[in-house]
């Protein structure tokens, strides 16, 4: 079969059936990209996810341009990533026009007040998920808070927040060099 | 136009959002609702509800809807709402494609150097600060400026909390010494 057909239908596939997000993927592109078509070894397997964790945008989707690149290079990773992207667009225009008539129904405005405040919590459980991985301790605690506030408080772009945590990084990094060289 | 503003736009949060979907939320949420107004609070936090419940990847998700809903809210008919959540989608795609391959030619050489471990040092807590921000804008849509000015007198004190950092710094380098 053509590789470029195999990889956009794999990864359509795992759009498919993936619920919760990018990191739900990853035992699903694991049993298929690994397991099944070998197209990665499970070592590169986790390298490639550290570098998709650690890199800007959409999890899934840099997983997903890694491997079809490792395939096919760029064109590789056009079909990999239109393969990923693709049922959830198809997914949520569907829906984003079917619920646009159907916003002002009583009982789905209803439905959806009541839904509003627990997505405060399905957010809340990503958010401590994450501060686990980050390793955050008494010394660095402050920093989420002081980011989380100045978002919310006081409106600034969380552009400038990644900015500002990316320069301070690097200047923290710089100190601990030279003081454990002094 | 709205069409060139919703592609830098989602082009931006595709670039500088770190952690995922659900860490671009609140970038996605500063942008569509504070910056540009395209959508309400409500919309938005409708549109995360919806984006958690359906299959693939959440920022893909909520970009889709957001870009449909923008064009939608614009005035304009079904067809080019639909051309909208393109736009958005691929907008948001198109730098992790790009980077990724960028960092698949170089084979990650410069993955695992000082330079970019001490990035990510600074970056990981900010990402979930990012993500803690995204509830709360949610729960109070701010309205209170006395509460802000209070908040904010506290803010500004923030650059003497990285004194805990150096602290940690100089205690590591006493056994050394």
């Amino acid at each position: 079969m053509n590789i470029y057909w195999d990889s956009f239908k794999t990864f359509f596939h795992i759009g498919i059936f993936t619920l919760g997000g990018g990191y739900a993927m990853i035992p699903l592109i694991e049993e298929e990209v690994v397991n099944k078509k070998k197209w990665v070894t499970k070592d590169e397997m986790l390298d490639l996810i550290a570098i998709a964790q650690s890199c800007p945008g959409v999890f899934a989707i840099n997983i997903a341009t890694f491997i079809g690149y490792k395939l096919r290079k760029t064109r590789g990773a056009i079909c990999t990533t239109l393969g990923t992207a693709l049922p959830s667009f198809l997914i949520i225009l569907a829906i984003a026009m079917f619920f646009s008539q159907f916003k002002d129904n009583k009982v789905v405005a209803a439905m959806f007040r009541g839904i509003r405040p627990a997505v405060v919590a399905l957010i809340a459980v990503p958010t401590f998920n994450l501060g686990k991985r980050a390793k955050l301790n008494w010394y660095t605690i402050w920093i989420p808070i002081a980011c989380a506030l100045a978002i919310w408080a006081l409106g600034v772009s969380p552009i400038y927040i990644i900015m500002i945590a990316a320069v301070g990084g690097y200047i923290y990094g710089r100190i601990n060099k030279t003081s454990c060289n002094s | 136009m709205i069409f060139v503003s919703l592609f830098i736009t989602f082009f931006e949060i595709g670039l500088f959002g770190f952690g995922g979907g659900y860490g671009m939320l609140s970038l996605i949420q500063h942008e569509t609702v504070e910056a540009h107004h395209w959508l309400s609070t409500s919309e938005f936090t409708d549109i995360v509800a919806i984006s958690q419940m359906t299959p693939g990847p959440i920022g893909i998700n909520s970009a889709t809807y957001c870009g449909y809903t923008a064009i939608h809210n614009a005035g304009y008919g079904h067809l080019v709402s639909i051309l909208g959540s393109a736009t958005a989608t691929f907008a948001l795609v198109l730098p992790s494609l790009i980077l990724m391959i960028l960092i698949s030619k170089m084979f990650m050489k410069y993955m695992n150097t000082s330079l970019v471990q001490s990035i990510f040092t600074g970056l990981r807590p900010a990402v979930v600060g990012l993500l803690a921000a995204a509830p709360c804008c949610f729960a109070t849509p701010r309205t209170s400026l006395h509460l802000s000015r209070i908040l904010g007198s506290l803010v500004s004190v923030a650059p003497f909390l990285w004194l805990p950092l150096l602290v940690q710094v100089i205690l590591k380098s006493i056994p050394s010494a």
